[in-house]
């Protein structure tokens, strides 16, 4: 494919939180229909490149630039406050590691599904609704629950109902950190399934964080690995877990065959 | 006037006048933007008004005729002092008659008989921020305005339809301003909404503790927040009001005596008291 097919380009992106730590040098692009794995150690930098790239940290320097629905490419970062949030309430989504962060626990679970159709000028509450019970349904929360505050749920639904949640506008761009992380293995699993078939089904474009490189290879076609805030090796998923070139990342893969 | 040598005009100094009337006009160009101002101690304590107050002494002039209504009524301890002050501050006649006012400030309600442009209705509010529940960040709220990104108060409204079967809110109902900034009504019941909208009087809202003014320009359009397929409406208990007969009043519920016995009347008693008038000539 050439440059110009790309959903997202990132270039020499950096950010430095003014003690050292952060993301530097960091350059990539990503296809539609691909699922990209930013994996490496604690404090690598991979919940930072996401931020940057879902626009809650503004970057010290780089450019992210993003192809709009109608086919323009903006910089993300020169986008007006206005259309940055439009951005990110319709095009981008951004599931966070903790439910609880990126659900309103306040709020119903079909409140929660339905904010993002709300935000975008919806007001038929009867489509509202059906929309919010077809999104439960997809991700196996019961029907039932749809009047329910999430704080009654348990961790691995918050979590299926934040993914709803963002997903429900039809986000053309997902970012994902660590969305297993914190779950109980056999939780996991679940999620992780689930995660696969709405890739599939929906021919998503995702960027995942995770720490556990089995969540890699299972949904990532490509993966980067970062320590120290840089991008040290970046492939095809089977290559890097199977045949990686540095030695950080033969210790990373080991250390989870060890496991 | 014995008591009040010193002071100026309407207890403010004219300064503080001008500096409330400057926001007073940017609230009038921006209608339902809440403009900060320097509100002012006022010998009165928050609660009872005091950015209402301060707004009518920005625009009183001694030809004024002023009422003060709270919850509709012109006789409880709250309307009375306030009245008492400007007659005695200002030395400005005042009325419980909505027809012969030319100011009115008021708390809790809009008075039933239709405003005029000669009129200027002035409301006592204690949180101007309709968001205020939905986003305590006071910068989240102000860019929330300023970029018209009013979901969360439509989620509020979804949550009322899929709890309770319909919008529960009966008083403080959120309306958008001229198809623009979302806006809190002060805490009248929702039965006033309507009237907001196209009101030939100007509007204007003080909120002294909070420090905002805003307003909502004579003939401006007001729209009552809703869905499609629910949409705003004010339910009417259809009892008549118990003194006038009136079946389409806003009315109160007051308890008679010590034994259970209630009865409806209306909430406004200028509005009642007219019609009793009249019924009386009738007769
Ligand atoms: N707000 C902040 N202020 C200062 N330093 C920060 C801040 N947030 C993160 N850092 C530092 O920046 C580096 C990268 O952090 P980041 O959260 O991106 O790592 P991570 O790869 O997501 O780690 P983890 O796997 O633990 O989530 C770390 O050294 C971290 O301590
Ligand atoms: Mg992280």
């Amino acid at each position: 494919m050439t440059r110009d097919d790309a959903l997202l380009s990132v270039r020499d992106l950096a950010l430095d939180y003014g003690n050292g730590r952060g993301v530097r040098d960091v350059s990539f692009r990503l296809w539609p229909g691909e699922v990209l794995g930013i994996v490496g150690e604690s404090g690598s930098g991979k919940t930072t490149l996401l931020k940057l790239l879902g626009g809650q940290l503004a970057p010290d320097a780089g450019t992210i630039h993003y192809r709009m629905a109608g086919g323009d490419m903006v910089d993300l970062n020169d986008l007006s406050e206005a259309r940055r949030r439009h951005l990110g309430r319709t095009e981008l989504a951004f599931v966070h590691q903790n439910p609880r962060d990126g659900l309103r626990l306040a709020v119903t679970a079909g409140g929660n599904v339905g904010e993002r159709l709300m935000a975008d000028g919806a007001r038929h509450y009867g489509r509202i609704r059906a929309a919010a019970l077809d999104w439960l349904e997809r991700v196996e929360i019961e029907a039932g629950r749809v009047d329910d505050r999430p704080t009654t749920f348990s961790g691995g639904m918050q979590q299926r109902l934040q993914i709803a949640r963002n997903l429900v506008s039809g986000p053309r761009l997902v970012l994902m950190d660590e969305p297993t992380g914190g779950l109980d293995v056999s939780v996991q699993a679940r999620l992780l399934d689930l995660l696969r078939g709405l890739v599939a089904d929906l021919g998503l474009t995702v960027v995942i964080v995770t720490h556990d490189l089995g969540v890699a290879r299972l949904l990532a076609h490509r993966l980067m690995v970062m320590q120290g805030g840089r991008v040290i090796e970046s492939g095809l998923t089977d290559q890097v877990l199977d045949d990686p070139r540095e030695p950080y990342t033969q210790l990373l893969v080991s250390s989870v065959l060890a496991a | 006037m014995s008591g009040t040598e010193g002071y100026n005009f309407a207890y403010l100094d004219e300064q503080t006048k001008r500096m409330i009337r400057r926001a007073i006009l940017k609230a009038v160009a921006v209608p339902g933007y809440q403009v900060p101002f320097a509100s002012r101690e006022m010998p009165l304590p928050y609660g009872w008004g005091t950015g209402g107050i301060q707004v009518t002494a920005s625009v009183l002039g001694a030809d004024d005729t002023l009422k003060v209504i709270d919850q509709g009524a012109d006789d409880t301890t709250n309307a009375v002092s306030i009245r008492r002050f400007f007659a005695r501050t200002a030395g400005v006649a005042t009325t419980t008659r909505t027809a012969e006012a030319t100011v009115i400030q008021t708390r809790h309600r809009v008075p039933e008989t239709p405003l005029t442009g000669d009129q200027i209705l002035v409301y006592q509010v204690p949180i101007p921020e309709p968001l205020r529940w939905l986003e305590p960040r006071e910068a989240e709220t102000r860019a929330l305005h300023a970029l018209g990104d009013y979901g969360v108060m439509q989620v509020e409204l979804y949550e009322d339809i899929a709890i309770h079967g319909k919008i529960k809110r009966s008083y403080d109902y959120p309306v958008e301003v001229a198809d623009r900034y979302m806006m809190s009504p002060s805490p009248i019941p929702k039965f006033d909404n309507p009237k907001l909208s196209d009101c030939p009087a100007l509007q204007l809202f003080g909120a002294g503790r909070e420090k905002r003014i805003y307003a909502i320009p004579p003939h401006t359009p007001v729209r009552s927040l809703d869905f499609e397929d629910h949409p705003f409406d004010i339910d009417h208990p259809g009892t008549p009001c118990a003194l006038c007969g009136d079946t389409e009043s806003f009315l109160d519920e007051i308890v008679t005596d010590d034994k259970g016995g209630r009865m409806f009347v209306c909430s406004d008693t200028d509005h009642c008291a007219e019609r009793q008038a009249e019924a009386g000539h009738d007769a």
